[in-house]
């Protein structure tokens, strides 16, 4: 195969119609006789119904339908989650509240109305009788003792404990020169993809056929579960995904309004259409992280790494959502980083609180991974006093390690951890770096230097390994005018992949990208498939459409070989034909060899007609990319601002299909970490309100809080799949919040300060500085 | 965004836009850039009847020179003044100012009357507009009045501004050659409103070496924008030093009741009063002794 494409930075094909607005999305969507859903949403974190009296809205203009929870009772299942952890507590989550609620934006009523106005209007008629019940916002509180269980019959609020231990630890403790402990808390996220969640669902009485229309990472199994929940035949349900505009993981998920707003049209047999608010996507879609980690590790003198124990309180909220439990679990897999540290545990207590749940947010539990041990890697370094680059070097598994084995029980695919880190070293001019912060320190100027050597785990599967299939789907068919579709599994939402696939597709049929569609997200359309999630389309899926491109060639090569009279192995796709090595003169153009499979006239013996592959494919291993990213950051004492002066990021992914969308994924994933550590949290208030309740008050990166983005990459091939790809769109969060953090403590260093808990906001850094409002310094 | 139901009128003219507040009085609401009313008809915190869109008005939207003064019109947006080559000589702290509101889209349709009459604790222009000592002028049904900067701003989110009344012209004198402005802004990550605003605008004694006058208006502290005397006293006939400017700096909020919310504490608040005052009066020196103003940080 010749690589004309893969490997180029072409301009992906989704983007004119994107930037000409001219794409559609849920909301876009319209169909004759529409209606609108809207959803009375609980303001208490925490209350009983009494009751709930739908009369004066049901007798509003335009209203046709309205339904608490007492009216759908039995007819929808609870919110599924798919993970499973040993003896966890089940804590299932009506679609509509029936007689209690748990968080502030829980679902207490459904109105459609014909028209979005009519339907917002009716919510402010419907009268519920809440009696007020105490919340718990704060997860320790809410496993204290004497606190009262949020859920029925359950004697606390832990929801699992989970343990993970390798190695032997003991002697790992009794070996160390020195234990250092510190308590590290990721706090909680608001994912914010740009397009909030909207679902459009429409019933056809006479078929049976239910269409929903959703903004979702997961087509395929969003189309089981609303079977499921529904009772539904799932061979009469047909999801589509339209355009998406970001998902960041919250849209790997399924949500009540998915199955209510279903319900609804089924029971109005009218189309119905509801599009989340800003503010109820901050209150009701998932949200990200919040861990609290306490940690101990055991170093030596020289600065071996020698143990690591650490105990993870994780937030989950009131209520599973579809991998909830699973992902603090991720955290504990990946919590030796990359780094060879002999023993490790974990205990993780999963606890319910009066808030939103958390789930799968960019990263999902990998970010929380490695900030905690490239906190502890920098801890280490400060107390021994070494350089933080010297602790990670000594403690690195060497290329010849690979396949490298964890004490957490994984197997990295392949590394070389010291060539991304010389890279990055070589790009910032590291030792220039550290004179220039001596320098600055003379001024009174607090200039400080962040590094961070990550490894992640990617390309989601085998599925013993997965909660729900760990397996991609794709099928390649060659129309009869030698257009080349390609159906695949994975669910792209702004990743690229009909330009990546395109590419594969132009280089292994020796075509032109623009003769290849890239088809996704119609459940009537495309063979069963997973979804985009945990930086999977490309490592998984993609290999998937390699393999179905690979079967469609060694057919067309069959056919082109006998028209031509040659060797079916001797067959070069190029320039759009199909040519033998031998002679230029035995050559077809590519689409008579693909007529030719239609017309199935002049086949060769006992071949079928058509064109057309698919492919199931399941990896045996994760893939593990990894690279360095170094920060340069600058604290005014005055304000407490700081200010990103410089960034590296070094990033090995594997080999590249496009590099100009890896660029993409490493920029908006850094940008995504900057948010993290400077800016964002979701903030609840004692009574359980959310007060960073709109985007007025939960304040996102923008260009202006930048510097320019110094981006590199080395390429260490997985062996995992055949093209070597290890995918990239989660790396730039997990890598980039430690280099962040690390430059911040770095520059509080003469103060005496190693760490600090994020988001790193200026009055938190001002307090840091001044004592009584006077400088430290 | 779904508002609830209201009435919506879009006048021509302004005498048919005065009787319309006249007659609506306190359940109408005044739309003009809809950078303050929308957001909050958006969560229902606001839900007037009546919705008086003032933006089809003709002859509201200019920056000209008047009887010896420079007269805004109270539709002029943002971006317009932050790019007026008038008031970038007549009067440059306006365009800095208003350059630090929001983003582009906001300072397109945000006009200068819409964000004064709405008196949000955070807005940018209540700084410069009180270190000018600009005029504001009001028209009801019966004719116009000029009220002082000084007086306009009551409280949170209120005005001198009458219920039937509207605010047509922001009236502002010329800068003196020997004078200096600017404007220093700490800013709130999220919305971009000010933490702390502080407009300086000071005129030199001769020789350029001490401080003859000096008006320093500041945002984002308190419920309202006002004057901090203290600090315009402590400079006053005062040579100009870094020791000066410093001392003054630390009466910026004396008096007042800073506001303190998830952003930023009162303590905090009260600090950068401090240091933004000190930056904004040093910059507001050098741009007086540079013979210009020179552009924002």
């Amino acid at each position: 195969m010749t690589t004309r494409y893969i490997g180029k930075p072409l301009k992906r094909k989704e983007d004119p119609r994107l930037i000409q607005g001219i794409g559609h999305y849920v909301d876009d969507l319209n169909l004759a006789g529409m209606h609108y859903a809207a959803f009375l949403r609980s303001p208490y974190a925490h209350a009983k119904i009494r009751s709930v009296d739908l009369s004066k809205a049901r007798r509003a203009p335009g209203v046709v339908l309205a339904l608490s929870g007492a009216d759908i009772d039995g007819a929808i299942q609870p919110v599924p989650c798919a993970a499973q952890i040993p003896d966890m507590k089940p804590a299932p989550r009506p679609v509509l509240a029936r007689d209690r609620v748990l968080f502030v934006g829980e679902l207490v009523a459904a109105v459609v109305a014909s028209d979005r106005y009519a339907a917002r209007d009716a919510l402010d008629l419907i009268e519920v009788d809440y009696e007020a019940l105490t919340p718990i916002v704060n997860p320790e509180k809410a496993i204290a003792k004497g606190a009262v269980p949020l859920h029925a019959g359950q004697k606390d609020n832990i929801a699992f404990k989970w343990e993970l231990e390798g190695g032997d630890l003991k002697a790992a403790f009794k070996a160390a020169d020195k234990v250092i402990k510190q308590r590290i808390v990721n706090q909680r996220l608001i994912p914010v993809p740009i397009e909030t969640r909207g679902v459009l669902a429409d019933y056809k009485a006479g078929e049976g056929q239910l269409t929903v229309w959703s903004s979702t990472q997961i087509p395929h199994l969003l189309r089981t579960q609303i079977a499921s929940m529904l009772n539904f035949p799932e061979t009469l349900v047909h999801v589509v995904t339209p355009e998406v505009g970001g998902g960041f993981g919250t849209k790997l998920n399924v949500y009540p309004e998915e199955a209510l707003v279903a319900y609804l049209a089924i029971q109005l047999g009218k189309p119905v259409k509801w599009s989340e608010s800003r503010r109820e996507n901050f209150q009701a879609t998932i949200h990200g992280r919040d861990q609290i980690d306490d940690i101990e590790v055991a170093v030596k003198r020289d600065g071996t790494v020698l143990g690591l124990r650490c105990r993870v309180i994780a937030d989950l909220g009131a209520y599973y959502q579809l991998l909830t439990p699973l992902i603090p679990t991720l955290t504990g897999l990946m919590m030796t980083g990359c780094y060879r540290i002999p023993a490790a545990r974990m205990e993780i207590t999963g606890v319910f609180t009066n808030k939103m749940a958390t789930d799968a947010y960019r990263g999902a539990g990998r970010p929380e991974a490695t900030y905690l041990i490239e906190r502890v890697m920098d801890l280490v370094a400060a107390e021994l006093k070494k350089d933080p680059i010297e602790v990670r070097r000594k403690n690195f598994p060497q290329p010849k390690d690979f396949p490298f084995a964890t004490p957490t029980g994984l197997i990295y695919d392949s590394g070389d951890y010291q060539k991304a880190l010389d890279l990055a070293l070589k790009v910032a001019d590291y030792k220039k770096l550290r004179q220039e912060q001596a320098k600055l320190r003379k001024q009174g100027r607090h200039m400080g230097i962040g590094v961070s050597t990550y490894v992640e785990i990617c390309g989601m599967g085998p599925s013993s390994a997965m909660p729900a299939g760990g397996w991609e789907s794709a099928t390649v068919r060659v129309e009869p005018t030698g257009r080349v579709s390609v159906m695949t599994g994975s669910s792209p939402h702004g990743q690229g992949q009909e330009t990546t696939f395109a590419q594969m597709g132009a280089d292994i049929l020796g075509i032109d990208p623009s003769q290849v569609q890239v088809v996704h997200g119609d459940t009537s359309i495309v063979p069963y498939g997973i979804g985009t999630f945990g930086s999977r389309a490309t490592a998984v899926g993609g290999t998937a459409v390699y393999k179905s491109l690979q079967k469609v060639k060694e057919k067309m090569s069959r056919i082109a070989a006998h028209i031509v009279g040659s060797d079916p192995e001797r067959m070069v796709f190029a320039d759009g034909r199909i040519s033998a090595k031998e002679s230029a003169k035995k050559s077809v153009p590519f689409g008579q060899a693909v007529s030719a499979a239609y017309v199935a006239k002049t086949l060769p013996a006992e071949m079928e007609p058509g064109l057309e592959a698919t492919t199931f494919f399941e990896p045996t291993n994760f893939t593990y990319p990894f690279g360095t990213h170094i920060c340069v950051v600058e604290l005014d004492a005055e304000t407490g601002d700081v200010k990103l002066v410089r960034y590296v990021a070094v990033d090995d992914c594997g080999n590249v299909i496009n590099p100009l969308l890896v660029e993409g994924q490493v920029q908006g994933g850094i940008v995504q970490s900057v948010g993290q550590a400077l800016l964002e949290e979701a903030v609840y208030d004692e009574q359980g309100q959310l007060i960073t309740g709109e985007l007025m008050d939960y304040a996102l990166p923008r260009a202006s809080d930048m510097c320019w983005i110094e981006t590199e990459r080395t390429v260490t091939p997985t062996p995992v799949n055949p093209m070597g790809v290890k995918g990239v769109g989660e790396a730039g969060t997990i890598g980039a919040t430690p280099a962040l953090a690390g430059a911040v403590a770095d520059a509080l260093a003469p103060f005496g300060i190693h760490h600090v808990d994020m988001p790193f906001k200026r009055e938190k850094i001002w307090h840091l500085m001044h004592t009584n409002g006077r400088r430290v310094q | 965004m779904i508002p609830a139901a209201f009435e919506y009128h879009a006048p021509k003219t302004l005498e048919e836009a005065l009787r319309l507040v006249q007659r609506h009085g306190d359940e109408a609401k005044v739309l003009a850039g809809g950078h303050s009313l929308l957001p909050l008809m958006k969560l229902r915190l606001a839900a007037p009847r009546y919705v008086i869109d003032i933006g089809h008005l003709r002859g509201m939207s200019y920056i000209r020179e008047d009887s010896g003064q420079i007269a805004i019109g109270a539709l002029t947006t943002h971006a317009e003044i932050e790019d007026s080559a008038l008031l970038a000589s007549t009067c440059p702290l306006l365009p800095e100012t208003a350059a630090q509101i929001g983003d582009v889209q906001v300072r397109n349709r945000g006009t200068i009357g819409g964000s004064l009459a709405h008196a949000d604790p955070g807005a940018d222009y209540p700084a410069a507009i009180l270190a000018l000592d600009a005029e504001m002028i009001a028209a009801n049904t019966s004719g116009t009045r000029t009220i002082p900067a000084r007086d306009f701003f009551v409280d949170m989110l209120t005005t001198q501004l009458q219920p039937g009344e509207i605010l047509t012209q922001i009236r502002i004198a010329p800068r003196r050659p020997e004078s200096g402005t600017a404007y220093e802004k700490l800013h709130q990550p999220a919305s971009g409103f000010a933490i702390v605003g502080v407009a300086a605008n000071v005129l030199l004694g001769k020789g350029g070496k001490s401080i003859e006058r000096a008006a320093i208006g500041i945002t984002g502290l308190a419920a309202k924008a006002f004057r901090a005397e203290a600090v315009e006293r402590a400079l006053t006939g005062k040579t100009i030093s870094d020791k000066l400017i410093e001392e003054a700096s630390r009466n910026a909020a004396q008096g007042v009741e800073p506001l303190s919310d998830l952003h930023a504490s009162g303590e905090y608040r009260r600090e950068m009063a401090r240091v933004f005052t000190r930056r904004a009066i040093s910059r507001a020196i050098e741009a007086a002794q540079g013979g210009a103003s020179r552009g924002g940080a």
